[in-house]
C-alpha cells in the first residue's frame, strides 16, 4: 500500500479569513485521506483556545492583557474589511446564506476527521499560555525540531 | 445491511467530501450510502476519493437537472 499522503500547516495568523483557509485545507485534505498536522504558533494559537471570546489568559498582567485583546476563535478579526470587528459577523452571515461552512463548523469537522493539532511551545511561553488553555483535541506542545520530524515527507504550508 | 442517504447538493468544498467521509465512518461495514450531489467538483471527486480510500462505488446515476446519485458500499 502506498504511503499516506501528508499535509502540514503552520497556522501563524489569527485572522478569521486566514484561519478559514487553514481549516478548509485541513478538512478537505483529511477528508480525501491525507494525514493532516496543524502547528499553531503566535496569533494562530487564538484558534485553539478553549475560551473563544475575550478572556484574561496569560501568566502576568501584560500577557493577560494581550490574551484579553487577542481573544479566541469567535473574536478573530478579518485581515481586510474588518470594520472595527463587524467584518467577521458579515462574513459569517454571508457564509451561512451561501451554505459555506463557517470557521466554527470547519474546526469541528477537523477534529472529527482526526486532524492533528499541535501548539508551539515557544509562542505559548511568550504569551503565557498553558496546554490546559487549549481545546482538549490539541495533541501536544511542540518545538520546531519535532514539527519538522512530523511534517517530513509531506507538503508544508505557512498561513 | 442498511442503506443510508446523504444529501450534499447544497454543500460546497470542502464540506462535500467532509460530510461524505464522516458519514462513511459512522456506518457499518457492508452498509450502503447513497450520496446526492451536484455536477462539477463533487461529482468528479466524491466517487474517485471513495475508491481511493477503499470503498466500493456501486453506481453513479443521474437523478434530475444537475443532481446525481452516487451509491457507495463500505
Amino acid at each position: 500500500m502506498a504511503e499516506k499522503k501528508k499535509l502540514s500547516l503552520i497556522a501563524f495568523s489569527g485572522e478569521f479569513d486566514k484561519l478559514t483557509a487553514v481549516f478548509t485545507l485541513a478538512t478537505g485534505a483529511a477528508a480525501v485521506g491525507y494525514e493532516v498536522n496543524i502547528f499553531f504558533t503566535f496569533w494562530g494559537l487564538d484558534a485553539i483556545k478553549q475560551k473563544r471570546g475575550h478572556a484574561f489568559l496569560g501568566g502576568n498582567w501584560l500577557t493577560k492583557f494581550f490574551g484579553f485583546v487577542l481573544g479566541g476563535l469567535h473574536t478573530a478579526p478579518t485581515s481586510r474589511f474588518n470594520f472595527c470587528g463587524l467584518g467577521p459577523h458579515i462574513f459569517r452571515s454571508l457564509m451561512r446564506k451561501k451554505n459555506v461552512a463557517t470557521l466554527e463548523e470547519l474546526v469541528e469537522a477537523a477534529t472529527a476527521l482526526g486532524v492533528n493539532l499541535y501548539a508551539c511551545e515557544m509562542a505559548m511561553h511568550v504569551l503565557g499560555l498553558k496546554q490546559s488553555d487549549f481545546i482538549h483535541e490539541v495533541k501536544d506542545t511542540l518545538g520546531v525540531a519535532t514539527f519538522l520530524e512530523i511534517s517530513e515527507g509531506g507538503q508544508t504550508l505557512f498561513i | 445491511m442498511a442503506t443510508h442517504t446523504l444529501d450534499i447538493t447544497k454543500d460546497h468544498c470542502p464540506m462535500t467530501f467532509v460530510r461524505t467521509k464522516l458519514k462513511l465512518s459512522q456506518i457499518a461495514e457492508g452498509d450502503i450510502l447513497e450520496v446526492l450531489l451536484t455536477e462539477g467538483e463533487p461529482l468528479a471527486n466524491v466517487p474517485r476519493t471513495a475508491i481511493e480510500q477503499g470503498y466500493k462505488v456501486l453506481s453513479v446515476t443521474h437523478v434530475e437537472g444537475a443532481v446525481h446519485k452516487v451509491t457507495i458500499q463500505k
